[in-house]
């Protein structure tokens, strides 16, 4: 894809996801009716649940770069899957942050220990996080680029184990909301969901091809410093 | 506002301080990469004039 592609992919899906996350916020405040049990705090489903379901697929976007990289060789591979595990990361904080704070007046706590879900998204932000130490500690090079595409491809494999934990969990406090015979909700708060979903999807792939871009040139910019000198 | 509001907001409020962070970082390193390209403009050509003469 070339810069001015992705520059132009990056302000369509900027002003996609604003438009989206809009409209989805809109109706979860205004349209979508309030939970019976949660009351209005859990309109909080509607950001939390959406940011979680896009650091899964940042982190599975990585991984197919990885994959991508180890398969067919190719450097551009290596700053793909890098900077979709840094928009992951950055999703996964939002993730924790949000969902402490539906903790708290949910269950009354910041974060119960004893959620297998909670602690193992927390475990896999926390291997993802590790991945930039493990980048940094090696220097730049094929060997650098390898290294990190078989972490990022580990890492995708705890991706199920985190979301299956919760319906295998006995015992649990965490909602289940999808289930296997549908979503267990009213529909506008299905449709309200998907809109958000959308929209925070949208927001990913903005950030993510307009950090790409950055990353680029900065190493176009390093190379010319080289040449240069 | 409810206890229940608040916490709401306030979870509405950290995804729109988020997004507005990282625009700052963008807008940072823009301009970081603009300074950079400047200099290496001006290496250029102070060497294009040296070779000229």
């Amino acid at each position: 894809m070339s810069t001015s592609l992705r520059n132009n992919g990056a302000a369509l899906l900027s002003l996609v996801a604003a438009a989206l996350l809009v409209a989805g916020l809109t109706l979860a405040i205004f349209w979508a009716p309030e939970d019976a049990d949660q009351g209005i705090s859990q309109k909080i489903f509607y950001v939390h649940v959406p940011v979680a379901l896009t650091a899964y697929a940042a982190f599975f976007w990585a991984a197919w770069k990885a994959l991508r990289l180890l398969w067919k060789g190719g450097e551009r591979y290596d700053l793909e899957s890098y900077t979709a595990v840094h928009m992951g990361v950055i999703f996964g904080v939002l993730t924790l942050i949000t969902g402490s704070i539906w903790a708290r007046i949910s269950w009354g706590h910041w974060w119960v220990w004893s959620e297998r879900q909670l602690t193992l998204f927390l475990i896999l932000f926390l291997f993802y996080s590790a991945y930039f130490m493990l980048r940094y500690s090696t220097d730049p090079g094929p060997r650098r680029s390898r290294t990190s595409a078989v972490y990022a491809l580990f890492g995708v494999a705890l991706i199920p184990v985190s979301f299956m934990a919760i319906r295998l969990a006995e015992g649990l406090i965490h909602p289940v909301v999808f289930k296997r015979d549908g979503p267990d909700m009213d529909g506008s708060m299905f449709l309200t969901f998907c809109v958000c979903l959308a929209g925070m999807i949208a927001l990913a792939g903005g950030l993510y091809l307009l950090e790409l871009s950055g990353k680029r040139a900065d190493a176009s910019l390093r190379e010319l410093r080289r040449r240069l000198a | 506002m409810s206890s229940g509001e608040k916490y709401l907001w306030a979870a509405y409020l950290v995804l729109f301080a988020a997004v507005l962070l990282y625009v700052v970082l963008i807008a940072l390193k823009v301009g970081r990469l603009e300074r950079e390209l400047a200099d290496l403009a001006r290496v250029a050509r102070e060497r294009a004039e040296g070779l000229n003469g």
